[in-house]
């Protein structure tokens, strides 16, 4: 497809924020292991890209979800870490967008202007890919529900100010018995466990969320009783087609640097990019480069639509993952020697590029998911 | 607070080349810019204006595609723009410029009801590198001027302006109404938001022409501007310098001491 002129105004107004501010400080931050707050404030404060998902009526841009997959690709073609905080906020938000009342949102959205941070609630220790094995309970007590269990690899766990959290209410019904819950960062009860020492994705803050005995009004449930793993499972699909988005920012950021290098690296007497050997890897990088970032702007197409889009999600999620895996390999590979070395950033893109192929539902339940549409549809 | 900052769409001078014939600017293929010194100026209106609210205008005078460079300041900081274009301005110096500027201004003060209570330009363009436009406002509005401000601050109906010059750094006050002139700050200006920058996308700039800016003929265009350019040249920067290198600091400075009085500085 090709965007639109408005979204291309906006996608260069972000790249330049991205050249500006995160390509050059965030590795700074990296090596320091901090959270890479004043870029951070920068984009929520200056520019809010603090929850691209939020609707005009309730203060947002109102974006077209092919604008907000546009500039997911650029954030993360800056740093995956910072685009994993900014739409981890998008992620904890679009449950409560798919199931939340008027007066939820209102709750929602104003607590996320003033806290900046959201995260979404859902692994457990033993709930990765079986989102159905949560175990974290919500149990009824007066006009409240008191909510007691342990999440892991929570991206913004540390520094959201709301959760949005899934919790057993039918301990009988299987994935029929979970509920869909707002719960804020402040109640009583809330607490933050471990925080992840992790390969890549350095500056995304993952963390332990513990609810302890955490009362919360009946009125902070999203959607019908029991009715919450369907919310989940259409929010990740939904949120997928950002994460192909993200894989498209890495694999593009690989090949740009790659391609300077490559011009500019001279062996034999000659820039190593004149030999065809290197020339047709960064070329087969932008064959799967253009193709993965049209899949992802067709899911964005059918999301902006109203058309069904699990499918075409699942694809963009998994063609832009695989994508951004194999181009930060191999344009590490046009590095040679340098590339291995932390002074150049294609082993930083290597070890990024990982977890997009494991978070928001690995590759390998995304086929499934791929093949439970086909299955349905021939 | 009701600001105005006069703004400039200049050639980005980073991508120019220089016609090494004829001296002049090669202007094709070059893309526009908000003039950089114009975007410290609206930084600084901007932040006056987050601290006391009030409303920003931007002014530009150019052809049609000037609105760009207005459009993007509605994205960072400014409330409503107006461009200055018609054909009869084309070809106007700093003085014909200043003028028909200065007539706008009159112009926009009597819709408002009141006179700015600031003006802002960029201390220069970087282009014509003259440094004149915004002086000469303040001449023709017969209003208060401050040239080259660093740093500034509000206080009831005065601004305090922390200046450059020559030998350091000046601390100066004015009344309102006042011009201000602004040099690279130690601020860079914000980022646009997306919501701002969407407005500004579909944002209305209305364009003033000779229909309603009144300027004598004689005031205005080619007929108006008595600069003759007789020559444009690159100056050659003239190094007067001496460096003392490769000895210990003591004995550089006994060298240093030899040398002043040597050149009859130190007696």
């Amino acid at each position: 497809m090709i965007l639109d002129e408005e979204t291309l105004e906006l996608r260069d107004m972000v790249r330049e924020f991205v050249n500006n501010e995160i390509i050059p400080n965030a590795p700074k931050y990296e090596k320091k292991n901090e959270f890479a707050a004043p870029i951070l404030d920068i984009a929520i404060d200056e520019m809010g890209l603090g929850c691209l998902c939020q609707p005009e009526e309730f203060g947002g841009a109102g974006l077209s979800n092919v604008a907000f997959l546009t500039l997911s690709e650029e954030i993360a073609r800056g740093d995956l870490g910072i685009a994993t905080t900014l739409f981890g906020n998008c992620l904890a938000t679009y449950p409560v967008l798919i199931a939340g009342t008027d007066e939820q949102k209102k709750l929602w959205f104003d607590t996320l202007t003033e806290k900046k941070y959201a995260a979404f609630c859902l692994t457990e220790p033993n709930a990765g890919s079986d989102a159905g094995g949560v175990q974290t309970t919500a149990v009824p007590d007066g006009d409240d529900y008191i909510i007691n269990g342990t999440k892991c690899f929570i991206s913004n766990g540390g520094i959201a100010g709301i959760y949005t959290v899934l919790a057993v209410t039918d301990p009988k019904k299987g994935v029929l018995g979970l509920s869909a819950f707002i719960v804020e960062r402040d109640r009583e009860g809330v607490s933050i466990g471990k925080e992840e020492d992790k390969m890549g994705m350095r500056l995304s803050n993952t963390t332990e969320v513990i609810f302890d005995h955490v009362r919360v009004p009946k009125d902070h449930l999203l959607g019908k009783l029991n009715r919450g793993f369907k919310i989940i499972m259409e929010t990740l699909d939904h949120s997928r087609a950002g994460v192909g988005a993200f894989g498209v920012g890495i694999a593009q950021r690989a090949l740009e640097e790659a391609t300077k290098y490559a011009k500019q690296r001279v062996q034999f007497g000659q820039p190593v990019a004149n030999f065809q050997a290197v020339q047709h890897i960064l070329a087969d990088m932008a064959i799967e480069i253009e193709c993965a970032r049209q899949a992802y702007l067709h899911a964005g197409e059918l999301i902006d639509a109203g058309a069904p889009y699990k499918m075409e999600s699942a694809i963009a999620k998994t063609k832009g993952s695989d994508t951004a895996m194999k181009c930060a390999i191999d344009g590490l590979q046009v590095l040679g020697g340098y590339g291995y070395m932390k002074e150049y950033p294609l082993e930083k893109l290597v070890r990024d590029a990982k977890i997009l192929q494991i978070y928001e539902g690995t590759n390998q339940i995304q086929r499934g998911v791929i093949a439970g549409c086909l299955l349905k549809k021939y | 607070m009701n600001i105005l900052v006069c703004v400039k769409q200049v050639p980005d001078t980073t991508s120019i080349k220089i016609d090494p014939i004829k001296h002049t600017l090669i202007r094709t293929g070059v893309p526009s810019i908000v003039n950089p010194y114009d975007g410290y100026a609206l930084e600084m209106a901007a932040r006056i204006k987050d601290k006391t609210g009030g409303k920003i205008t931007v002014l530009s005078m150019g052809p049609e595609m000037a609105k760009d460079t207005l459009r993007e300041c509605l994205g960072v900081g400014a409330d409503e723009a107006y461009l200055i274009s018609d054909r009869v301005f084309g070809g106007s110096d700093t003085l014909a410029t200043s003028c028909i500027i200065s007539t706008a201004i009159k112009l926009l003060e009597e819709k408002n009801g009141s006179p700015f209570d600031l003006i802002f330009c960029g201390k220069q363009a970087i282009d014509g590198d003259t440094g004149q436009v915004g002086p000469e406002i303040s001449e023709h509005l017969d209003r208060a001027l401050i040239t080259y401000a660093y740093e500034s601050q509000v206080e009831g109906d005065t601004i305090k302006v922390r200046r450059e010059s020559d030998e350091g750094y000046d601390i100066v006050a004015a009344k309102f109404p006042a011009v201000v002139t602004v040099e690279k700050t130690p601020y860079e200006p914000r980022y646009p938001s997306i919501k701002s920058k969407l407005a500004a996308r579909k944002a209305t700039i209305p364009t003033l022409t000779s229909a309603e800016v009144i300027v004598d003929e004689n005031r205005r265009g080619l007929k108006g501007s008595p600069t003759k350019v007789k020559s444009t040249y690159t100056a050659e920067v003239q190094k007067n310098g001496q460096t003392i290198s490769g000895v210990e600091g003591s004995a550089a400075g006994a060298q240093l001491v030899g040398l002043l009085f040597d050149a009859g500085i130190l007696k």
